[in-house]
């Protein structure tokens, strides 16, 4: 037996690695929301956060609700099956101003270049934001360029800051799921997070997997012109998966959420990576589908609008909004049990063994 | 420890006397070491575990599994509720 | 996928979970031995769904877990060194060591790098001659032939610059521990289909008639579990005790006697301390003279470590099966995946771990508080 240090008894404080920024910080799951919550609000004061996590922030300017959005995208690898950190950096912004309800305008993007960048990425990067600003029709209008040294960047970092302005009939808060509303998703989970996964050669896998990266800006104007106010919560899960993005909605607004295994879309190939990896599609990060909170009497209309259009062929149902177990997200597995869903806890690590 | 997951072997090759391969799971291809399963070959179906093919697939035996789980829904049927289990329609025959 | 979705049906489950209850006529209690095994029991909520009577206790079978503290201490002190590159599988990264852990390590610049095979640590080792590389060797019987293997081509290639810490743990000697345990309940065993695959299932068959335990080599798909549950409540019920093989499509009574070959050369069989529960004699492997140059433990001198576990973690009572994660003060509280105090809550095949995130009474307080707004 491990003899234990009697004179250790008196700290009841676990280990945590508190002093330095982790991997784990940056993934969207629960370190992250400990970083924001500890390190930067306080700092930033009430304006930085209402409290209520959401993908984007409404300003009123003179009674125009003007919606606005940053995110920064240091993916590795800069190229994978299916695009790029361009079009990424890009259908990533679009994608939060919609979730808040807004028709995007416009955009600012900003470089951080490693010196010894190729110029021949950084045209290819360049060419892949502008075709993907002009395919969702939302202009880049200004933007910035820095080079730092050898070594203080990966590459390329992009930022991208996005306005635009909310719907009318947009009516969207993390905090608005309400007992009785249905759970939609637009479409298959795990192609994004896989494929750049799969694609470090350090893995050694071939796939066929593509990023599902797109922009979902018509989608939400269709949807929302389908069922306006009844729709309560739009969320692009991103990192941290469809997991984390439901237990962020479920803690927010107070409600609980179950949902059904057999219901959850995953690609065979997509699923096959996880195998493979050890991931759970529901911690895997996606850049082209969306989970919308809506009403009940209204769902199944929604739905069929949906599968109407392109970026959402098979949207499904995947749960409902319950009063019990606040906070909290379940699942009833494929076998008849129940489990509860977590959020990412921090970097998700390949499981080998 | 035990996460070993069934391919299916779509080349061999020899590298430095050691048998190689490329395994496709489901759409997901990996360089796997068949050196543990040398009578193996191309179409065959291994459990790889950590790169390395530990066990061939009896695809006889698993098919057979399969089977009696799927008979055992039968005879279960009838072993619980015999009057509900199906019946010819032939009114010569008596209910077991 | 073929070979694994159809073990996965859930309408041929319910048969088996009919099955089970109809030959159930009293309690019994069987132990899985392998952490995949516990996992899939646990996220599928299916030792939820047995009959009352049957009790599943989770065993040992997580090699990250019984990993000894002090080895993990000497793997942190190892990868600290400027010259060493440290691979591992992922599990390893977030094993919460007496001080820190090697995650933490990476934050502070330490080159600690994930593989997936034994063999991109060798192909590390070709690529960068000019550092040292030092490979996590931990697993099972399972893993044991692809360790080897890295051994040999290593030696092959007459790299200098490659070693491995090694943690291999064998499963008989402990299922033996714990069935000479006097407070042991286990009444039977699905053994961890795997580690079989390999070894083939001869070892347990003088388990099974000395102790008078069936004994049934188990897949780890839903289906294979409960057909495991069932061939093993059949033979307690009727007072059998053999071991039968219910993964039939992947192990036999030989097992791989090629990957048995490629284990003898490079290990030999030795006394190994499993992490919560002591020393049990003959149940791990360590290298053989031929290949002891490769051992990282004796290339990295490391000095006399004092490894501490937390006082509070019962890791050694949950990898023995005497008590559940839910029955431990710090469960939730203190000791979760974010804040491990030990290996099973790191893990993701450790019992606590599982427990954790399905999700098991009694569960925390949401991580993160809401405000009013």
């Amino acid at each position: 037996m491990n003899t234990v240090d009697p004179t250790l008894g008196a700290c009841p404080v676990p280990l945590v690695e508190s002093e330095k920024v982790m991997l784990g910080h940056g993934s969207g799951g629960q370190l992250s929301a400990e970083l924001l919550r500890d390190v930067l609000v306080p700092a930033l004061g009430a304006a930085a956060s209402t409290g209520v996590p959401e993908d984007a922030a409404v300003i009123d300017v003179d009674g125009v609700d003007l919606v606005l959005s940053t995110d920064s995208f240091v993916v590795s690898p800069l190229f994978f099956p299916g695009g790029d950190i361009g079009a990424l950096a890009v259908h990533g912004t679009v994608n939060d101003l919609a979730m808040m309800g807004a028709m995007p305008v416009a955009l600012a993007v900003t470089y951080v270049i490693e010196e010894g960048f190729p110029i021949a990425d950084l045209r290819r990067v360049t060419a892949s934001v502008g075709a993907a600003a002009a395919a969702a029709g939302v202009p880049v209008v200004t933007g910035d360029t820095k080079v730092v040294g050898r070594g203080a960047a990966d590459g390329i970092f992009v930022t991208t800051t996005g306005i635009g302005r909310r719907l009318p009939q947009a009516h969207i808060s993390a905090a608005f799921a309400r007992p009785g509303d249905v759970v939609l998703l637009s479409g298959p989970i795990g192609a994004h997070g896989t494929t750049v996964l799969s694609t470090r050669e350090s893995l050694g896998f071939e796939t066929e997997i593509a990023s599902d990266t797109r922009a979902l800006h018509r989608l939400v104007a269709a949807m929302l012109a389908d069922a306006g106010p009844d729709i309560h919560v739009m969320r692009d899960p991103t990192r941290g998966g469809v997991a984390s993005a439901l237990n962020e909605i479920a803690t927010a607004s107070q409600v609980g959420i179950e949902i059904d295994e057999q219901a959850i879309p995953v690609p065979p190939t997509v699923a096959a990576a996880c195998e493979l990896l050890g991931l759970d599609p529901l911690h895997v990060a996606n850049e082209g589908c969306l989970v919308a909170i809506t009403a009940p009497d209204t769902a199944d209309a929604l739905l069929a609008t949906m599968r109407s259009l392109p970026e959402a062929l098979s949207a499904v149902r995947l749960g409902v909004v319950v009063n019990e177990h606040p906070g909290r997200v379940l699942m009833n597995t494929l076998m008849g049990g129940t489990r509860i869903v977590d959020m990412l806890v921090g970097e998700q690590l390949p499981r080998i063994c | 420890m035990c996460l070993g997951i069934p391919g299916r072997i779509t080349q061999t090759t020899d590298v430095a006397g050691v048998l190689m391969g490329t395994v496709d799971f489901g759409g997901v291809s990996r360089d796997v070491c068949l050196a543990y399963v040398p009578q193996a070959c191309v179409g065959d179906y291994v459990i790889v575990h950590v790169g390395f093919a530990i066990s061939l697939v009896d695809e006889a035996e698993a098919q057979r599994t399969l089977e009696i789980l799927r008979a055992m829904g039968d005879a279960l049927q009838q072993e619980l509720s015999p009057e509900d289990a199906p019946q010819p329609i032939s009114p010569d025959r008596t209910p077991a | 996928m073929k070979y694994l979705d159809e073990y996965r049906d859930p309408a041929l489950a319910r048969h088996l979970f009919d099955q089970i209850h109809a030959v159930t006529s009293q309690p019994w209690a069987l132990m899985e031995v392998c952490g995949g095994q516990t996992h899939t029991l646990v996220r599928q909520g299916i030792d939820e769904l047995l009959p009352a009577g049957v009790r599943m206790i989770h065993g040992p079978g997580c090699p990250v877990c019984v990993t000894p503290l002090e080895l993990i201490d000497k793997a942190l002190a190892i990868t600290q060194r400027e010259d060493v590159i440290f691979t591992s599988y992922g599990d390893m990264l977030r094993v919460p060591g007496s001080t820190t852990d090697l995650l933490a390590l990476r934050a502070r610049g330490a080159d600690v790098r994930v593989v997936y095979s034994p063999l991109d640590a060798v192909r590390i080792a070709v690529e960068r001659p000019d550092r040292e590389i030092v490979f996590f060797a931990v697993g099972f019987e399972t893993t044991a032939p692809a360790n080897a293997m890295a051994v040999l081509r290593a030696h092959q290639l007459g790299l200098p610059n490659f070693s491995m810490l090694v943690s291999h743990v064998l499963v008989p000697p402990a299922m033996t521990a714990i069935l000479d345990a006097p407070d042991c309940q286990v009444q039977a065993f699905l053994a961890a289909g795997h580690v079989c695959a390999v070894m083939g299932w001869t070892e347990y068959e003088p388990i099974a008639s000395r102790y008078h335990v069936p004994i049934v080599v188990t897949g780890f798909e839903p289906l294979d579990l409960l057909e495991g549950i069932l061939m093993a409540v059949r033979q307690l019920e009727a007072g059998r005790a053999e071991v039968e093989n219910q993964y039939a499509r992947a192990v036999r009574r030989s097992g791989n006697t090629e990957a048995q070959d490629a284990i003898r050369r490079v290990f030999r069989i030795g006394d190994r301390t499993w992490r919560g529960i002591g020393i049990i004699p003959a149940s791990g492997l360590t290298l053989t003279e031929e290949f002891s140059h490769y051992d990282a433990e004796q290339r990295f001198a490391v000095a006399d470590l004092t490894a501490r576990e937390h006082p509070a973690c019962i890791a050694g009572d949950i990898l023995k099966g005497t008590r559940l994660p839910t029955d431990c003060t710090a469960y939730g509280t203190l000791c979760t995946p974010r804040t491990p105090l030990g290996a099973p809550m790191v893990s993701t095949e450790g019992t606590c771990a599982a427990f954790y995130t399905a999700g098991r009474q009694p569960y925390p307080v949401p991580a993160i508080p809401v405000r009013s707004s």
